[in-house]
């Protein structure tokens, strides 16, 4: 589990991920990898959303801290 | 197209609205909300689809007779996630809630459906709709299902926010309609003030002050989002296990292709023989003459000869329906796609190539699943090179007439199956090299990436299921009914004109003999000339025609048609006729369909000549090959 902290894509591109819930702050859970190891299937925000490896990395992400 | 609903035309209002009274009503939501089970809820069967001008977003547009309004026009706005012009989408909606897009009426009021079981993210579309200062009804849609699974929110606290009404209903259901009925009653009476701008609305485009805005607005209304269908991610572990998931993915392919083969064939076929005695039937009432052979000859027999892929192509229609409507779709795309993405495409397309198998044209209209406008088309363009069943009646005769059943290995395999399954192989290789050569040069992939998600699955619904078969059957009729009409009428003239004159000495006769030396390098004669040129409406044609001039009934003297073909032709001419059929865009329907949903004539002019062209090359390459190897 880890939060997400910036999107470092196209403004375009950033904004459609962030209006299907990749915002900053929000909470972000592995789910489970498609069965070719790829795309990545993730919970946020109570949707399931499948992104490619090239498209989550540019998803910086800060892990959930102790006690938090 | 005759049914049941053409009776019933939309009016679009002409006269001068006037404030404060509502004609016409705008649907709005983001994908997965519910919205088109509501349009159908709202509409029934009384819906026109069109494309928008300009654009290659499906309008669809129906009278409210669903709450009794048929007064009122609602229009359903494609599904989008927030009103900043990312996508296609996003501007169709924005245009037309502003009353700019032409031939569509400015609306007087916005339903707004957002699915309750996920309001947080969902209130991100109220912020960019509520803005508009329309007169806007918040549908909660799936209500029943929040409360079972324990999840609430103060809907009056909700309003109170958002300064409009807030209905809960369940599209799937019905239930609590009577609120939009309402709702458009006391606006419909003038002085009804506007929302006013009052409210506290969002930084517009920043997205991330949306989403502040929405979590403000969920806290405050006590938003409790339910508990997650243990269903779906139980159903999930399974269906997209790292093992079972392409198991099951490949028996659901193999169920769906089982049945549209041994099911939709025979129902095809059927249908074909029932039309044709038809036909037959009529025409001896119209006697003989020009008129009789005009009508049956021409329009009947070149209507029926789309007409009999109807059952394929709804029974198809109906899969590709189950799929989506249960939510399989998706995660058939997210097994797919490491696949589709070594070819430029992505996990989307591979359902529409897969069903383009069976017919090109429920696969080029299943591709509006696929946002990515470029990788759409390039879907779009490679699907006909798919072995459809419209080919298998000349594979079937130039293989019985030319290939000896020579066992390969053991008696179920032989030569006649190794042909057949190299043709479709072909198809592939030349749909896959295709993709590729698109996605690296004039439809290179933008910046937009992959986003796929995951809905919950569904039950999906008979009548939701049959409203989408009826609707793309209609789609189809009219759109490649029309084109076929008169390219059958025209090629019935050129094949009568002038009068009393046998098939080689009209028109298309001529052209057959005037184009010969162009096929010729392929071993093909003049009489072949003449069934490329009548297969242009539909490629399984070229059969009949082949046996007009070869003066054999096909059905009956099926043998005799492939003793004068062996006569006539060598090996390679032979072999070059399937390899040009595997390529050539010979189907006008395709055309047709591809026409509509790429929007412009430029696609399918595009794809005609670029398959034309790849079939000739691949024919002569074929007949010189064969020619030199068994000489």
């Amino acid at each position: 589990m880890s939060f997400v902290d910036t999107l470092d894509l196209p403004d375009e591109v950033g904004h459609h991920l962030m209006h299907m819930g990749f915002v900053p702050d929000a909470r972000v859970v592995v789910i489970r990898r498609a069965p070719a190891g790829d795309p990545t299937v993730y919970a946020v925000d109570g949707f399931e959303i499948a992104l490619r490896r090239e498209t989550a990395q540019s998803i910086k992400v800060r892990p959930v801290e102790e006690g938090s | 197209m005759s049914n049941c609903c053409s009776t019933e035309t939309l009016e679009i209002p002409i006269e001068p609205r006037t404030p404060g009274k509502i004609r016409t009503v705008a649907l709005v939501g983001p994908p997965n909300s519910g919205k088109s089970t509501l349009f159908n809820r709202l509409t029934g069967l009384r819906q026109k689809v069109a494309n928008y001008p300009g654009v290659t977003v499906e309008q669809h547009v129906g009278k409210l007779s669903g709450i009794g309004r048929s007064d009122l026009m609602l229009i359903d706005l494609p599904g989008i996630y927030s009103l900043d012009s990312y996508s296609e989408d996003a501007r169709v909606a924005v245009d037309v809630l502003h009353g700019r897009m032409p031939g569509t009426p400015e609306p007087d009021a916005v339903l707004l459906v957002l699915d309750s079981l996920h309001l947080n993210r969902q209130l991100m579309l109220a912020a960019s709709i509520l803005s508009l200062h329309l007169p806007t009804l918040i549908l909660l849609n799936m209500s029943d299902l929040m409360e079972t699974r324990g999840g609430e929110v103060d809907t009056l606290v909700l309003a109170q926010e958002l300064g409009a009404p807030v209905a809960k209903i369940s599209a799937s259901r019905g239930t609590g309609l009577d609120a939009i009925a309402h709702f458009l009653d006391r606006k419909s009476e003038p002085d009804v003030p506007r929302n006013t701008g009052r409210l506290e609305l969002p930084v517009v485009g920043n997205a991330r002050s949306y989403r502040q805005w929405a979590t403000g607005i969920s806290t405050r209304t006590k938003y409790k989002a339910p508990l997650s269908s243990e269903w779906t991610r139980k159903l999930d572990r399974l269906l997209l296990h790292r093992i079972f998931g392409p198991f099951l993915f490949l028996a659901v392919v193999i169920t769906v292709f089982q049945v549209v083969f041994s099911i939709g064939q025979p129902l095809s076929d059927g249908f074909g023989d029932l039309l044709n005695s038809a036909g037959d039937k009529i025409g001896t009432f119209l006697g003989h003459g020009w008129i009789e052979s005009l009508l049956i000859d021409g329009v009947w027999k070149g209507v029926a000869s789309v007409l009999v892929f109807l059952p394929q192509i709804l029974l198809l229609f109906l899969f590709i329906g189950i799929l989506e409507d249960s939510g399989y779709l998706a995660r058939a795309a997210l097994i797919a796609d490491r696949v589709m993405r070594s070819i430029g495409l992505n996990g989307k397309a591979f359902i529409p190539l897969l069903s383009a198998y069976a017919c090109a044209v429920p696969a080029i209209m299943a591709t509006r699943t696929i946002e990515n406008k470029r990788d759409r088309f390039a879907t779009i363009l490679v699907a006909p090179f798919m072995t459809c069943s419209a080919r298998l009646p000349i594979y079937l005769l130039m293989i019985a007439a030319f290939v000896p059943n020579k066992p390969i290995i053991g008696d179920f395999f032989g030569m006649r199956a190794a042909v057949m399954l190299s043709l479709y192989l072909l198809g592939f290789l030349a749909a896959l090299a295709t993709a590729r050569l698109l996605k690296s040069s004039i439809l290179k992939t933008s910046s937009a990436p992959f986003i796929l998600e995951l809905p919950q699955y569904r039950l999906p619904t008979l009548r939701s299921l049959s409203l989408r078969v009826f609707d793309r059957g209609k789609v189809f009729l009219k759109q490649a009914g029309t084109i076929i009409l008169s390219v059958t009428v025209v090629l019935w003239i050129l094949s009568h004109v002038p009068f009393h004159s046998s098939l080689p000495e009209s028109v298309i006769g001529r052209i057959g003999h005037w184009i010969e030396p162009v096929i010729r390098p392929l071993g093909f004669n003049w009489k072949i000339g003449i069934g490329l040129l009548s297969s242009i409406a539909a490629r399984e044609v070229i059969v009949g025609t082949l046996g007009t001039l070869y003066g054999a009934d096909p059905a009956t003297h099926s043998l005799g048609l492939q003793a004068a073909l062996r006569h006539d032709l060598t090996l390679g001419g032979a072999m070059a006729l399937v390899v040009f059929f595997a390529f050539a865009m010979q189907c006008t329907s395709t055309l047709a369909i591809v026409r509509r949903e790429t929007n412009s004539w430029k696609w399918p002019a595009l794809q005609f000549a670029y398959m034309s062209a790849l079939a000739y090359v691949a024919a002569l390459a074929t007949n010189l090959l064969i020619t030199h190897l068994f000489l």
